[in-house]
């Protein structure tokens, strides 16, 4: 492990792999990673795999394109020489309220105000989508083609690849246990294999970012959630999009290996950094599921699992360099969608850091938003 | 021992793949199965864990006690969602 880094990035997950890319990929040199566990082994490496451009807020909306574009040709720009699995297998994102589906009106506005092919379907042609959907609980739908699956694991591997061969130094099971602050500003970093010299911490560690925050006396407005999602056996092939309620609460899709991976979120959950399964979201996911799509609740449950959302007040990000301590960054706060946003994390990120024009404006996401009261609610999350 | 080996029933995982990642610098158990799935199926690893804890331990010199093997997680077999959602209801009213 070197002892002097010119920047050093908190956190291997989608956002720590792609910062340190994009850093590396502008010219950064000395940039050093450091991994409390293995890479990926966080949120991203929890979470429910799909990515999309339907959101309701402008930001979002422009965030998540700027991804996608990324995403649909990361293979080539990272020279991966395996495989993100990418599947613009589409969201069909399903109301059965009329409050949602006037909602979802309002979201295409702003998504097509973005370029973003998103549109309203009956429930006829969801039906035509999603076979197996029970539409006679629905009141409508709206659906976007480019939306899909993405491999997250694959994903981040390709990020972490191609950071390493541009000569970034990855240390995993490496915890941070302090950071030096002299004069208000960054001079170096502790962890349990040693100390490392460095100006400047990113903190990329989403739902352990305030632990490392209050090292430097930085309190963040955020809070970290369990969710939990589950997995089936995998079987032939029979659903395309990701479906998606926010009301009914559940996302479901079906991976390219053929196994359906779904989770829903509970509004009773203890904001910790617990991540046990729970016998009630297995009922609770069981019982939505068969409601909703009858024959998927044929499937046989072969796991479980729980990752940790870290939530923001407004459900966005905060990409900011914070100015009570000299040297110190924030990617944080992503409130359930860190790994679709990760080319755009990366970008903003290593722009912001090396004083470069910014290619994606983004700093309506600044930190002090909160304290200002600027914020802009995301009211499209699961 | 031939390379082309399965170790992993489940997801198709052969002993050359599993051995070119420790190669590589994956030396745990999850890291390997996040990238090439093994673990990941209906056994949950019962049957490949052992094989590829043996593998990073052969490759690395530590014992296999010292290897961690991923987290154990519900159900322990195969359950129809169906049947969870059934009892979940019977017993709710």
């Amino acid at each position: 492990m070197k002892n002097r880094a010119d920047i050093v990035i908190i956190g291997a997950g989608m956002s720590g792999c792609s910062i340190a890319y994009n850093l590396a990929v502008r010219g950064a040199k000395n940039i050093v990673v450091l991994e409390k566990s293995f890479i990926c082994s966080g949120s991203t490496g929890a979470c429910g795999a799909g990515f999309r451009m339907q959101w309701g807020t402008e930001m979002n909306c422009r965030m998540s394109k700027f991804s996608t574009e990324f995403f649909e040709h990361a293979n080539e720009i990272l020279e991966y020489d395996g495989d993100i699995e990418l599947r613009q297998s589409g969201y069909l994102m399903i109301a059965d309220t009329e409050k949602e589906l006037t909602q979802f009106r309002k979201n295409i506005e702003v998504q097509h105000a973005c370029g973003i092919p998103s549109r309203m379907v009956s429930l006829e042609e969801a039906k035509e989508i999603v076979p197996h959907l029970n539409t006679d609980i629905l009141s409508g739908a709206a659906y976007c083609q480019k939306d899909g699956f993405l491999n997250p694991h694959k994903t981040t591997d390709a990020f972490y690849r191609a950071a390493r061969r541009l000569g970034v130094e990855f240390n995993t099971f490496t915890e941070l246990t302090g950071i030096r602050v002299e004069k208000g500003r960054i001079v170096g970093v502790e962890t349990n294999r040693g100390y490392i010299e460095t100006r400047i911490v990113v903190n990329a560690a989403n739902a352990w970012s305030q632990g490392i925050a209050k090292m430097v006396g930085v309190e963040l407005p955020l809070y970290s959630e369990r969710h939990q999602i589950l997995v089936t056996e995998p079987v032939e092939h029979m659903q395309d999009p990701m479906v998606m309620a926010f009301n009914l609460n559940l996302y479901v899709q079906q991976s390219p290996h053929g196994s359906f991976i779904m989770g829903r979120s509970d509004s009773s959950e203890p904001r910790d950094l617990r991540r046990t399964s729970s016998w009630h979201f297995l009922e609770e996911m069981a019982k939505t599921i068969d409601r909703v799509l009858p024959p998927i609740g044929q499937l046989r449950v072969v796991r479980q699992w729980a990752g940790l959302y870290n939530m923001s007040p407004d459900r966005q990000p905060i990409y900011d360099k914070v100015e009570q301590v000299e040297g110190f960054y924030v990617a944080v706060g992503f409130s359930g969608h860190g790994f679709m946003f990760g080319p755009v994390t990366g970008t903003v990120m290593a722009e912001m850091i090396l004083g470069l024009e910014p290619s994606i404006d983004a700093s309506r996401l600044k930190l002090s938003r909160f304290a200002e009261g600027k914020l802009f609610t995301e009211p499209s999350v699961v | 021992m031939d390379e082309n080996t399965i170790i992993c029933r489940c997801s198709d995982v052969t002993l050359k793949e599993i051995r070119a990642l420790i190669a590589q610098g994956y030396l745990s158990f999850d890291e390997i199965k996040r990238i090439t799935r093994v673990g990941m199926g209906p056994c949950q690893g019962k049957t490949c864990g052992q094989l590829v804890l043996r593998e990073i331990a052969n490759a690395t010199g530590q014992s296999m006690a010292e290897l961690q093997f991923h987290q154990l997680r519900p159900p322990v077999v195969g359950v129809k969602l169906h049947l969870i959602a059934e009892e979940a209801e019977r017993h709710e009213e």
